[in-house]
């Protein structure tokens, strides 16, 4: 399995000027993009609406056609929200990134295990919903060596990893906080990516 | 005006969404609009995003927000039911100044109404602290406009609820 922080750390060594759009374990400020990122202009987090991430980032490959966008998922919330598989492949931007971190709990509510954690199949899910090209890492070296295949795949790409379950104990309203703050994402990323500079 | 005449007729509201600059319209197809969605595809100003379940559309929407997109969503009543935390956390809490087309399923002048998703729209709506407006007729089309124009004054999602709607 490969350790969450190298996972964030190796995509955000790649991501050049990609819109990177992360949620659960993949934004956790300690051990999450935040604590590596080498552009936070072009983060942007989604802590709440879970399931929702793939969407957003959707929207934003959708109107930047130009730009890579990277959407750094997790599998309990990726289960929330299955037909937005579907719903990439179906408009097939080709600047679409969607890696799925996969560590088999709900490692935010203490790590209960997600339905069907052991039986779930999700390249095939991903091949079957109409991805344009699927891929699968479960250790760091493979994924390493892999990573620029897969970005240099034609949209939408999926790529699922294998990631070590860490888990948080601690009650919502007494964890650690980013101090860029969802809200502050929004409002900062439009200037980054030029929007309403003409 | 004949009772035909005044019934609301899709070229209509995809006139106003033409005024308004719309780019994109986010949707999940319901009887209410079921007309609109041939003009839709038609329309080469416009790009349909469709998609599986409707909480979908606030997050599709919020993206295309913030890559300089101007974007609208076109669902069912029921399935703002069903997208109460997109509307919160994707709308809402980031100030996104989204016009929400809702078919209003139910929705009827002459009486009692039985369908709750009728009932329980415009309540659900003011809870959130979401206006709305009710278009029937062509003669209404034009509040699609005014919904643009008080989204992006207050930044926050406005509804456009869309009674009954007849072919072209």
């Amino acid at each position: 399995m490969i350790n969450n922080t190298d996972a964030v750390k190796l995509i955000d060594s790649k991501r050049t000027d990609s819109v990177i759009v992360p949620t659960m374990n993949a934004n956790n400020v300690g051990f999450g993009l935040p604590s590596v990122t080498s552009n936070q202009d072009l983060d942007l987090p989604l802590s709440g609406a879970m399931g929702k991430a793939s969407n957003l980032g959707l929207g934003i490959a959708l109107a930047q056609p130009d730009r890579k966008v990277m959407v750094l998922d997790g599998d309990g919330s990726l289960l929330m929200n299955l037909g937005a598989m579907v719903t990439s492949a179906n408009k097939a931007p080709t600047n679409f990134y969607h890696f799925l971190f996969n560590n088999k709990v709900y490692a935010v509510t203490g790590g209960q295990p997600i339905p069907g954690s052991e039986c779930q199949d999700w390249e095939g899910m991903a091949k079957a919903a109409g991805y344009a090209a699927v891929f699968s890492y479960d250790n760091l070296e493979d994924f390493t060596t892999g990573i620029d295949e897969a970005l240099a795949a034609s949209g939408p790409v999926f790529i699922h990893l294998s990631i070590e379950p860490q888990i948080e104990n601690t009650p919502v309203q007494f964890r650690q906080r980013s101090p860029r703050t969802v809200k502050m994402a929004f409002d900062e990323v439009p200037a980054a990516l030029g929007v309403g500079s003409d | 005006m004949t009772t035909y005449d005044s019934v609301l007729h899709p070229p209509a509201i995809i006139a106003e969404l033409k005024k308004n600059n719309i780019t994109h319209v986010v949707w999940l197809p319901d009887s209410e609009t079921n007309f609109m969605y041939q003009l839709l595809n038609d329309e080469d100003s416009l790009d349909l995003v469709p998609v599986c379940r409707e909480g979908e559309t606030m997050a599709i929407a919020a993206g295309l927000w913030v890559g300089g997109k101007k974007p609208v969503v076109l669902i069912q009543n029921t399935g703002i039911f069903e997208s109460g935390d997109s509307i919160r956390g994707l709308g809402l809490d980031i100030n996104q100044p989204l016009v929400m087309l809702i078919g209003y399923r139910g929705w009827t002048r002459r009486g009692p109404t039985p369908d709750s998703a009728a009932r329980y729209i415009e309540p659900i709506l003011h809870t959130w602290g979401i206006n709305c407006y009710l278009i029937e007729t062509d003669d209404d089309a034009d509040r699609i406009s005014i919904a643009c124009e008080e989204a992006e004054r207050t930044q926050k999602p406005v509804g456009v609820l869309v009674g009954t709607e007849f072919g072209v």
